[in-house]
């Protein structure tokens, strides 16, 4: 969406991230969705009298490695309680970090090639959470709320960008670049869905040239499309307000999925109304350099290069091909189409293959070894193998019927058709379907695909369309 | 040296814990709550310009565990002392508006 003629959105996003570890940020309970409620909680995590938190090491590995694919600074940091009176927490306060994070100042580079300015990543404890009684689910009106403590003290790092941001689009590729990047950090599991990656928005408007407007934080923004949605919705809403000669107000807002609207949640307190102050019970955290430079060393390559590296391999793509690259490298599975170049075999079929059946079934491509895939894509690429029949085989290794490729091609009757037993298929189909034949003598080119369709039904997707296509045309 | 601690000041303190206070208590408590100020406002007399900050009186950090999974409570137990609980949680009334 555009805005009005000489206007501009300003948006800056806070990222939280849970992080993949095994127990808690502070306490020994498991760090696991979708269990039970209250089954993860524990003396520490309830913040019950006489328990001490203390901090665990690879939360602290994990945010350091966030800080260094962000080109942060990694400092030496402290822990600060944030007070408010809200029942996602059972101790009336967040552990999180607050003059001193641990990451401060870095970046992060999008596909377009700008840049969107970092401020901070610090660790905090994640919250319980609620559920609210009779209006639907919905925050405003619930008359009580029920509370799941699992979630509370999951470790989170909260990515804070510069106001940097200045289109909705440029919001949702920057969310996005940035997930993939807390995926190849081995931080995140990226699972939107599950809450894994939440997004907040802090939205203003200012006529070109003019100093920053007043902004609104939206909150519940729970996709990408949310994302966007939300702040083209906000946008907009404060340009009218304006235009109209009112005054946008601090305030927190909710966006509401279904009515695609944001509204009034509460107007912003001020910093200090949290009265953050030091958490006595914890230490300052300066981890060595020594394991700093590990972190920055150990870093895998992050989804930027990884997309440059698979794109280099085709010579001039189409979109739909970036489209591959893109779900391939966010998949971590561009080992096998790498494996395909190495050995001067097709890459277009085995980008295709690995973006559709690998990706199908991600969660198997462990049993695939990589030299299958590259038989596999040079039995298609060679005819040896129709195109469906590659597919099948592709499924047939991810699902561990096989572990090789031509004993399962043999397995399943794939031997490549006989030339002379298609002609004769191909000659029965046309004295079949007359009126079809006639049209694609006519000149319909739509009707190859009927012909196909039969003679793939008749061959069990034996047959190579290409080929089907040759017969046709000798006939036409 | 005098403190500059408003009974406003106090009345602000008082909300954002929660506390109600009387008009007496908020005198009793402007007054009680300046002297300690003031006490420690002595230290602004020192040269303390090459002393670092005392955040901790150990001298400890990186105080770190390993990610190591422990038994967390029974849900029952945790439950039994709550005042409300409904479905394995926690019953709340309603809470609009102090989100973080």
């Amino acid at each position: 969406m555009s805005l009005p003629d000489g206007w501009e959105l300003v948006v800056g996003l806070e990222v939280h991230t849970e992080l993949l570890t095994a127990s808690k940020l502070f306490c020994g309970c498991e760090n696991r969705f979708g269990e039970e409620p209250n089954t993860h909680v524990c003396p520490v995590c309830l913040g019950l009298p006489g328990s001490l938190p203390v901090l665990n090491r690879q939360a602290v590995e994990l945010a350091m490695r966030i800080g260094a694919a962000l080109h942060c600074t990694i400092a030496p940091s402290t822990f600060h309680r944030k007070n408010y009176f809200y029942p996602d927490q059972s101790k009336d306060y967040q552990i999180s970090q607050y003059d001193l994070p641990i990451n401060s100042r870095g970046y992060l580079d999008l596909p377009d090639g700008s840049r969107i300015g970092i401020e901070r990543a610090h660790l905090e404890e994640d919250t319980g959470k609620t559920t609210h009684l009779s209006s639907g689910g919905r925050l405003q009106g619930a008359e009580r709320s029920l509370v799941d403590y699992n979630r509370c003290g999951v470790p989170l790092v909260e990515i804070v960008s510069a106001p940097d941001i200045r289109s909705s689009a440029q919001a949702r590729a920057y969310a996005s670049e940035l997930r993939s990047v807390l995926i190849a950090t081995g931080a995140s599991d990226g699972r939107l869905e599950e809450g894994s990656i939440r997004f907040d928005a802090n939205v203003s408007v200012r006529r070109a040239g003019e100093p920053f407007g007043t902004r609104c934080e939206i909150k519940n923004l729970n996709s990408l499309r949310s994302l966007q949605r939300a702040i083209d919705y906000e946008a907009q809403r404060q340009i009218d307000l304006i235009e109209s000669g009112g005054v946008v107000r601090q305030e927190t807002r909710h966006w509401d999925e279904g009515l695609g609207e944001t509204s009034t949640l509460r107007v912003k307190e001020d910093a200090e109304d949290y009265r953050y102050f030091r958490d006595p019970d914890l230490v300052d955290l300066a981890p060595e350099p020594a394991w700093v430079d590990e972190v920055r060393h150990r870093l895998p390559p992050m989804p930027s290069e990884r997309r440059s590296a698979l794109g280099a391999l085709l010579s001039s793509p189409t979109s739909a091909q970036l489209d591959a690259v893109e779900a391939v490298v966010e998949l971590g599975i561009e080992r096998f189409v790498h494996a395909v170049a190495r050995e001067n075999g097709d890459v277009v079929i085995a980008l295709s293959r690995a973006a559709n059946e690998l990706a199908s079934a991600v969660d198997e491509v462990d049993r695939l070894a990589e030299h299958s895939f590259v038989t596999v894509v040079d039995m298609e690429a060679s005819g040896e193998v129709s195109a469906t029949q590659a597919k099948a085989l592709l499924a047939g290794l991810l699902a561990g019927e096989d572990s090789d490729p031509r004993s399962l091609a043999r397995a399943k009757g794939f031997e490549k058709m006989d030339q002379s037993a298609l002609s004769t298929l191909v000659e029965e189909l046309i004295g079949a379907h007359p009126d079809e034949w006639s049209r694609y003598r006519g000149g319909d080119e739509k009707l190859a695909q009927f012909f196909i369709g039969q003679v793939m039904r008749r061959t069990k997707g034996q047959a190579n369309g290409k080929t089907v296509i040759e017969e046709l045309n000798a006939r036409r | 040296m005098s403190s500059s601690l408003s009974r406003d000041d106090v009345e602000k303190v008082a909300r954002l814990a929660r506390l109600r206070l009387t008009e007496a208590e908020l005198d009793l408590f402007t007054g009680q709550l300046a002297q300690i100020l003031d006490h420690a406002s002595d230290l602004a007399a020192l040269d303390l310009h090459d002393v670092a900050p005392t955040a901790h009186p150990f001298g400890l950090i990186n105080v770190m565990r390993d990610d190591l999974v422990e038994a967390s409570l029974p849900p029952e137990e945790i439950l039994r002392e709550a005042p409300d609980a409904e479905q394995g949680r926690f019953g709340v009334p309603r809470i609009v508006g102090e989100e973080p």
